[in-house]
């Protein structure tokens, strides 16, 4: 999960990094409350979790409170790159002498974090790794030393930022590591005409899978904006919306993901993935089903479901029982395949709803739903 | 032979009295794994009767090991624990740690896989399948009965494309199927098990599969071009999958324009690998390839 701005400046404050004066505002009212708080001019900043939001007209200075108003309500509700902006973070201006970036990403590679710094911040840092790679120092960590201060002392020498900055990578390094996060990065890290090091913007993403000991963020989850990935999420499924016509159901990340790619390889778009795992209960199939009806822009549906550790005739028993709690109202293409597949598929022959039809492969399912997409 | 895994592995199963690890225990036990034990110290000194097998449970892995001279462990335990139990199993000195559990913190991760490599433990996963060498062992989840032993080597991302392969060669056979996992951290390498099946002599043609997210299958892609003499079929799955968004796993994320499902089949192209369409096309590019080794071989 990617937190906001104003959540990323919260918790370097509170590890101790210098960060502007800011506070956060849902109305212009608001707004122009905290830029008076600030000493009236102030920047007024759009929170919304994707990058460009300066080029969007996302990040504004305003010289009073009264404009500051004025630039938050034009600002709030407005649409950046598909993400509606909600509130906005007002922060004092600081006059900035030089730029830097620093961050500790995940290097997939040799599993392991990186810290990455270059003395030539404020830009997108992939720019300037593309045209000036000398000037991006990336340094793995031992994941058993950390970040010390003499490790963090070689960081900033070797990529030439000042002294000060040293403490900011002590710090950082902790937030990453206490806060079981997959990403840290500030953007710019400045230092000011008097000589103050100060974190202007900065990202954090953190693992969903330390959720279990991260119970700050518990409440936080505001990912899903769409009401359909919020209604699965609900029900505890893996499903993503996209925007086609073919619903697809099936089991396991990977087949789920072969099995849009070959129903767009049909000349149709898949509607959405959803992994439903290896069980496919009956109430798993119902939920998943149910959500992948009410999404309009769904004509047909594929059921996708190779039987490895869950028979196929369980699945089926879980689909018979599924059409039994949710009225089906687009057509349902239903392929098992592996164990019991021909006791699955004599299940689901013996039910025999006028909308389910079964296909035995991959491949052919894959081009029935999308000719029933077509046809709708 | 096979890869890392032999009727000769001796296997241990840390969680093992928990409900997936007493599910998954009686499946390896009925696929011929030789399961010497499990690992709970809350019940150590009792045993587990698996159908006509009684399996001890041992204290910690160590203890374990000394009785019976494993060399495999499987780990079942939950997320919160995955980083303790792989640790333990890394000082006792086992050789090979398959670890199932989904959903462990990439901290942990990172930090019992550079444990694990500096004390000489392999590990496969986490969020895995396991591997499977048919007829002989199966460590971890996969389904034993849908294929058969043969001379076909696999290694994927997926378990569930795992599945679906080793179905659809069915007839052909497999000398052993890797499940390597969908996390962003992950103990064995895609490049790990090609080297692996290319000194296998059991092995005649390798099945790679990928799935988007960072770089690994362009890195195998360079390998192969250097060092796999045998042939290398693959396929790549989430060419639909939009920037940004995690697909199930947690590792299968397009970020930017990088972990492309287009730019890894292009790397696999470029290094010589033909790249099916779908499974079932993969599956049809392996047996074309094996009938054409076969008929260069009598020629």
């Amino acid at each position: 999960m990617d937190l906001y701005e104003h959540q990323a400046r919260e918790l370097f404050e509170e590890y101790g990094i210098p960060v502007p004066r800011a506070e956060v505002a849902h109305s212009p009212e608001e707004a122009r409350e905290i830029a008076r708080r600030l000493g009236g001019r102030s920047v007024v900043k759009a929170q919304v979790k994707t990058g460009g939001r300066g080029k969007a007209g996302g990040v504004k200075l305003a010289a009073d409170p009264a404009a500051a108003q004025l630039t938050a309500r034009h600002m709030l509700g407005m649409d950046i790159k598909g993400h509606t902006v909600g509130k906005v973070m007002l922060a004092q201006p600081v006059e900035v002498e030089r730029e830097f970036y620093v961050s500790y990403v995940l290097d997939r590679a040799v599993g392991r974090f990186l810290a990455i710094a270059s003395a030539e911040g404020g830009m997108e840092i992939e720019e300037v790794a593309a045209t000036r790679p000398e000037a991006v120092v990336r340094i793995p960590v031992d994941p058993a030393e950390g970040v010390t201060t003499a490790k963090a002392a070689r960081i900033a020498d070797a990529a030439g930022l000042p002294p000060q900055t040293v403490d900011v990578l002590v710090r950082l390094w902790e937030i990453l590591t206490r806060e079981d996060a997959l990403l840290v990065e500030v953007n710019p890290l400045v230092r000011t005409t008097q000589g103050r090091i100060l974190a202007l913007d900065g990202k954090v993403t953190l693992d969903d899978n330390a959720r279990f000991r991260q119970a700050r963020w518990g409440d936080e989850d505001d990912t899903h904006e769409d009401p359909l990935e919020a209604a699965a999420a609900a029900k505890g499924l893996t499903y993503v919306r996209l925007d086609g016509e073919v619903g697809i159901i099936g089991n396991g990340a990977g087949l789920v993901m072969s099995t849009l790619d070959v129903v767009a390889g049909c000349g149709a778009r898949p509607a959405n993935f959803l992994d439903i795992g290896g069980g496919a209960s009956a109430q798993i199939m119902a939920d998943g089903l149910s959500v992948i009806l009410s999404d309009p822009a769904v004509k047909s549906v594929l059921v996708n479901v190779f039987g490895g550790i869950t028979a196929c005739d369980a699945v089926a028993d879980g689909i018979v029982r599924a059409l039994d709690s949710v009225r089906l109202t687009k057509p349902l293409v239903v392929r098992l395949d592996g164990n019991n597949a021909a006791r699955g598929r004599a299940i689901l022959d013996e039910r025999a709803h006028p909308l389910v039809q079964q296909a035995t492969t991959m491949d052919g399912a894959a081009r029935r739903a999308a000719d029933l997409a077509h046809a709708a | 032979m096979a890869i890392h895994l032999t009727k000769e592995s001796r296997v241990l199963v840390q969680g093992m009295t928990g409900g997936e690890g007493m599910k998954h225990t009686r499946r390896m036990l009925a696929a011929g794994t030789n399961v010497v034990g499990g690992v709970n110290p809350r019940k150590a000194g009792r045993t587990v009767d698996f159908d006509e097998r009684a399996v001890p449970v041992f204290g910690t892995v160590h203890e374990g090991m000394d009785a019976t001279g494993a060399d495999v462990t499987v780990v079942f335990v939950p997320p919160a624990f995955a980083k303790a139990a792989v640790t333990e199993a890394a000082d006792a000195g086992i050789g090979l740690a398959v670890v199932i559990t989904e959903g462990i913190p990439v901290h942990d991760a990172v930090a019992f896989t550079a444990y694990a490599k500096s004390k000489g433990t392999r590990i496969i996963g986490p969020n895995c399948p396991g591997l499977i060498t048919p007829g002989q062992s199966n460590a971890g989840i996969i389904p034993a009965d849908i294929t058969k032993p043969g001379r076909i080597g696999l290694v994927s991302k997926s378990g569930t494309l795992t599945y679906q392969l080793m179905y659809e060669l069915r007839d052909t056979g497999f000398s052993t199927c890797v499940g390597i996992g969908g996390d962003p951290v992950v103990g064995t390498t895609h490049i790990d098990c090609l080297a692996a099946f290319e000194q296998d002599p059991e092995t005649d043609v390798i099945v790679m599969i990928g799935e988007i997210g960072g770089d690994a299958e362009e890195r195998a892609a360079s390998y192969i071009r250097e060092h796999v003499t045998k042939p290398v079929i693959g396929y790549i799955a989430g060419f639909t999958a939009p920037e940004g968004r995690t697909m199930g796993h947690a590792g299968a994320i397009v970020s930017g324009s990088s972990g492309t499902a287009q730019a890894k089949k292009e790397a696999l192209e470029a290094a010589g690998v033909p790249v099916g369409g779908t499974p079932t096309e993969t599956a049809r590019l392996v047996l074309t390839r094996l009938e054409a080794e076969r008929a260069g071989n009598q020629a």
